[in-house]
């Protein structure tokens, strides 16, 4: 078949790269060659666009035992255990087959912790939908929430937090970010280096169809009017195999058979095959014919660029196959060796008999692509007026506005899909500042949250992407933990465009100013540009996943209030920034203007004195003032708790509406028994960190001096009431 | 006491099961579904999860698994069975119990703390439960809706052989009350000799006041004492 330009074209291969390609294998590319440098120089393999500034992330401290460029991050939780952890997008499939698309992208992140030898004991999400009133938003999002649950409550990993979103710049593009989180024995970690010639070269799993072929290049292009017709390019999703991947693979981590393990998920064998043999400086030759074939007739561009899912590709020692064997065998999957590692750093591909493709590996690899894309600033200096009649909103009204609004509702309708209780260790559920889980057997446990707030992205990249980290940060310290890394996913439009590269430069420098200066580490992640149809990009949308470890539960803290006649501190300067606040946005449809400042010295100081409360056990709740402000905080943690709260606005010359709705950074609202007031205020002094006290609590009521008095399950109602009636004729 | 705990494909509770009969001093191993041979035991469960990942229809496949037989001659023999979740679909595509799990009636999955109240305390799993019988459990089933046919409800009603109902904190017993649509709110059901068990909620995952209740340690502690 003679390759042609048009040939070339659909296979995202520019013009450039294309005489690249034949430079560097010194001949034309045969089709099959073609799309195996069309998956590997792919976006989403190569990471051409992003490298660059990928480099400049922190990624190593004394608790990181494996940062980026593995299946997933690795850091130490004491007592030879270690968190195994990465989020990854899935949003391309997604808009295109809600239930398929989300499902995979949570069989695909498990894949990858499992593969290190771990086992998955939580998994969490962030998904964004356009305009709740877009046509399709209701069932995209029905159906991504269906294929979460599906997937993660058949195979047992409990998913115990997330975040769902909604603007309209997701309207066609939506994001489906998931994350994973495993626990292992620091001494028992599996890698993919490949080591070891003449080693055999095993393909365990699931057979492989025709399905999610060329999955890695349809997620590195935009949509456009035709994106009904990927369809075919979606992975589907067994759950249930995975469960048995899983238990075989653990099963035969228990011994040294494995020398290196890598699942196949984008670009399936290919990138799979080639990583593993890169890595280990390897040559590798795989015979086509023995790949387990769940359709006839495959050819081996079909096999080699097939994404079906639950596979793993192995290279064993060769004296422990027939064991191997056994396991698989056991657990009813597919056992097949295929090839064995050589020294000629080739990859090289024989189908009946015949050798159909041999590729350096470097040309693959090392020699792929890498960009330097223009990109301009975006940071936003121009100056916005103030809406000028925000004064005369009733504070009451302006409050039930918010607290009714799709962002801002409670979401047991999403999360009560999902199962968050198996495997009997979930400490936190869903619906509070981070996850909580137990390690296993022990009295210790990990908080892990999901967040991102990509409208301050958009009117800040730099901020946005600091806030982002910071907000990460706090929820963990909320919950009573000390953060200790990160992974994160990077969600952004077309990279090729000088203003998005301009967003996503200046976003990676936010996260890294913040992740440096609080060192939280980055140890994984994923991008995902190409967020874009018809010209219209996403908001840029950096999703953090954050861990931290509670060295014992018993210190653990929640955000529900505990009881009457406490007292309310607001900890962290308040100086009523409304630029970008849920109340300009929500309630005066106002979206223009900069995103609150951060100062991480403030904190990362507030921060730590919170968990020295926390620790010492002088406060009663803990919750994080994000989005909405005090009054949305305080309110939250009224519902949670069944308590109310009676409050007046301290003095200040910023007037009521600022104070209650602002949404400066680095502040928390902590409850303080009447017992432990004067010691918190006296450790508060101590070390400088700025305290108002608003109130106390009280039965349920909250109210507020002068302005309302409104009783506690009237709010509850309509913060719950968005998501139940959206759904009323589902 | 020894228990047995069944590993089928796809199950997925059942090391929260061990975990928990261990904490309460019932000497457990798991038994995997392609034996023929049970192991002496006192007590077998069926745990949650999805076995043969649900394919064909919930608990089918499983029930034809080789090891069933002989936990049909234990419980025939009048041996403790406890069917859990996925388990009680399994009891009742072996015929051990009647009638159907349906998918529930607002076709999701649901997940959370649900109260019960528990019917019939003279059995041995849920005898301890005579000092406290509005419970909470957790639920966690895409097919927990109950269905039998009218005679079947009023025969189990007559008989005495409904565990659990699904009821409000306050103990009635509701519509509003019913998560998934079950028949007669059915949460749990007894065979005739009540030797077995079949229940959707999952005790095994509220035995620590650390996970939000320890109304599931009851059924723990009424099964030891039963021996």
């Amino acid at each position: 078949m003679k390759i042609t330009e048009a040939i070339i074209h659909k296979h995202g291969i520019n013009p450039e790269e294309y005489k690249k390609i034949i430079n560097l294998i010194g001949k034309e590319p045969n089709l099959l060659e073609l799309g195996i440098f069309s998956a590997m120089w792919s976006e989403h393999c190569s990471y051409k666009s992003s490298k660059k500034y990928l480099k400049t992330l922190p990624t190593k401290n004394k608790k990181v035992i494996q940062g980026p460029g593995e299946n997933a991050g690795v850091v130490d939780i004491d007592d030879n255990d270690a968190l195994v952890f990465k989020i990854e997008s899935h949003n391309h499939p997604s808009y295109i087959e809600p239930y398929q698309g989300a499902a995979t992208g949570v069989g695909g992140i498990l894949r990858d912790v499992f593969t290190m030898g771990a086992r998955p004991i939580a998994t969490l999400n962030s998904i964004h939908f356009g305009s709740h009133k877009h046509s399709k938003t209701k069932n995209l999002l029905n159906g991504v929430v269906s294929g979460i649950g599906g997937y993660g409550n058949c195979i047992g990993i409990p998913t115990v937090g997330g975040e769902v979103k909604f603007d309209s710049s997701y309207n066609e593009n939506i994001l489906v970010n998931a994350m994973a989180v495993g626990l292992v024995k620091k001494n028992k970690i599996f890698y993919s280096k490949a080591k070891g010639i003449d080693q055999p070269v095993i393909y365990v799993g699931s057979k492989t169809g025709r399905d999610g072929i060329h999955g890695a290049s349809m997620a590195s292009a935009e949509f456009d009017e035709n994106t009904e017709d990927k369809k075919p390019t979606v992975q589907v999703g067994d759950p249930f195999t995975e469960k048995l991947l899983l238990e075989a693979c653990l099963e035969l981590m228990k011994d040294d058979s494995i020398i290196s393990i890598q699942d196949m998920g984008a670009a399936g064998l290919t990138s799979s095959s080639v990583e593993m043999a890169s890595k280990g400086n390897l040559g590798i030759e795989i015979d086509l014919d023995k790949i387990p074939c769940r359709e006839e007739k495959m050819t081996p561009y079909e096999m080699m660029l097939s994404e079906s899912q639950e596979r793993m590709l192995l290279i064993l020692n060769s004296e422990k196959i027939e064991n191997g064997k056994k396991i698989f065998n056991k657990w009813g999957l597919d056992f097949s060796v295929i090839g064995k590692t050589t020294n000629t750093k080739n990859l090289v591909l024989n189908f009946n008999g015949k050798n159909v493709a041999n590729l350096p590996l470097s040309s693959l690899s090392n020699e792929a692509p890498v960009y330097d894309r223009k990109w301009k600033k975006n940071s936003n200096s121009k100056k916005v007026n103030i809406p000028k009649d925000f004064k005369s909103l009733k504070i009451l009204e302006s409050l039930k506005r918010i607290l009714m609004s799709p962002n801002n509702s409670e979401k047991s309708w999403v999360w009560e899909q999902y199962d968050h209780t198996v495997m009997g260790d979930t400490v936190q559920k869903p619906g509070g500042d981070s996850g909580v889980i137990r390690i296993h057997g022990k009295n210790k446990g990990v908080a892990i949250t999901v967040d991102s707030s990509a409208h301050y992205c958009l009117a800040d990249p730099v901020t946005g992407g600091k806030q982002v980290v910071c907000e990460s940060w706090r929820n963990l310290i909320s919950v009573g933990s000390k953060p200790i890394a990160i992974t994160n996913c990077l969600n952004f439009g077309n990279p090729e465009k000088e203003e998005i590269m301009g967003q996503f430069v200046e976003t990676v420098d936010g996260i890294s100013q913040a992740c440096k200066y609080l060192d939280f580490p980055v140890v994984s992640g994923n991008v995902s540009f190409y967020n874009e149809t018809k010209n219209k990009a996403i908001s840029p949308t950096p999703t953090i996943g954050g861990v931290g470890l509670i060295k014992n539960l018993d210190s653990m803290m929640t955000r529900n209030l505990k009881e009457t006649e406490s007292h309310i501190f607001v900890i962290g300067k308040t100086l009523g920034h409304l630029f970008q606040s849920e109340f300009f946005r929500e309630v005066l449809k106002f979206k223009d203007g900069p995103p609150p400042e951060i100062n991480l010295f403030n904190e990362k100081n507030n921060g730590l004195l919170i968990n020295k409360l926390i620790v010492e056990k002088l406060v009663n709740s803990v919750h994080d003032i994000s989005s909405g402000g005090i009054l949305v905080t305080l309110c939250e943690m009224c519902i949670s708790g069944k308590i109310g709260a009676k409050i007046k606005v301290p003095q200040n010359n910023l007037g009521i509406h600022k104070y209650l709705f602002g949404e400066d950074q680095s502040r928390y609202i902590i409850e303080v028994s009447k017992k432990n007031k004067n010691e918190v205020s006296k450790i508060l002094e101590e070390n400088n960190i700025y305290y108002d006290i608003i109130g106390k609590t009280q039965n349920d009521r909250i109210s507020l001096e002068n302005e309302f008095d409104v009783k506690l399950s009237e709010l509850e109602k309509l913060n719950t009431f968005w998501f139940r009636n959206y759904f009323k004729y589902n | 006491m020894k228990s047995s705990v069944i590993v089928f494909p796809g199950s997925n509770c059942d090391r929260d099961i061990a975990v928990a009969l261990e904490k309460f001093q019932i000497k457990n191993q798991m038994i995997w579904h392609n034996e023929t041979n049970l192991p002496k035991s006192d007590l077998v469960v069926l745990p949650g999860g999805f076995s043969y990942g649900d394919y064909l229809r919930t608990g089918c496949i499983a029930s034809k698994s080789p090891i069933i037989n002989d936990v049909i001659r234990h419980a025939n023999k009048g041996g403790l069975v406890l069917g859990i979740c996925n388990g009680f679909q399994i009891l009742i595509e072996t015929g051990l119990l009647p009638g159907v799990l349906l998918r529930n009636k607002n076709l999701k999955f649901i997940s959370k703390n649900v109260f019960l109240k528990v019917i019939n305390t003279d059995n041995q799993f849920c005898f301890n439960y005579k000092k406290k019988n509005i419970i909470e459990l957790h639920i966690a089933h895409n097919e927990g809706n109950y269905f039998a046919d009218i005679n079947t409800l009023q025969k189990l009603e007559d008989n005495n052989l409904i565990a659990l109902k699904y009821c409000d904190e306050k103990g009635n017993i509701n519509t509003d009350s019913n998560p998934n649509g079950s028949s007669n709110n059915i949460a749990g059901l007894l065979n005739r000799e009540k030797n077995i068990l079949g229940i959707m909620p999952h005790p095994e995952r509220l035995i620590d006041p650390l996970l939000s209740g320890i109304d599931g340690s009851i059924m723990f502690e009424s099964l030891l004492k039963s021996k």
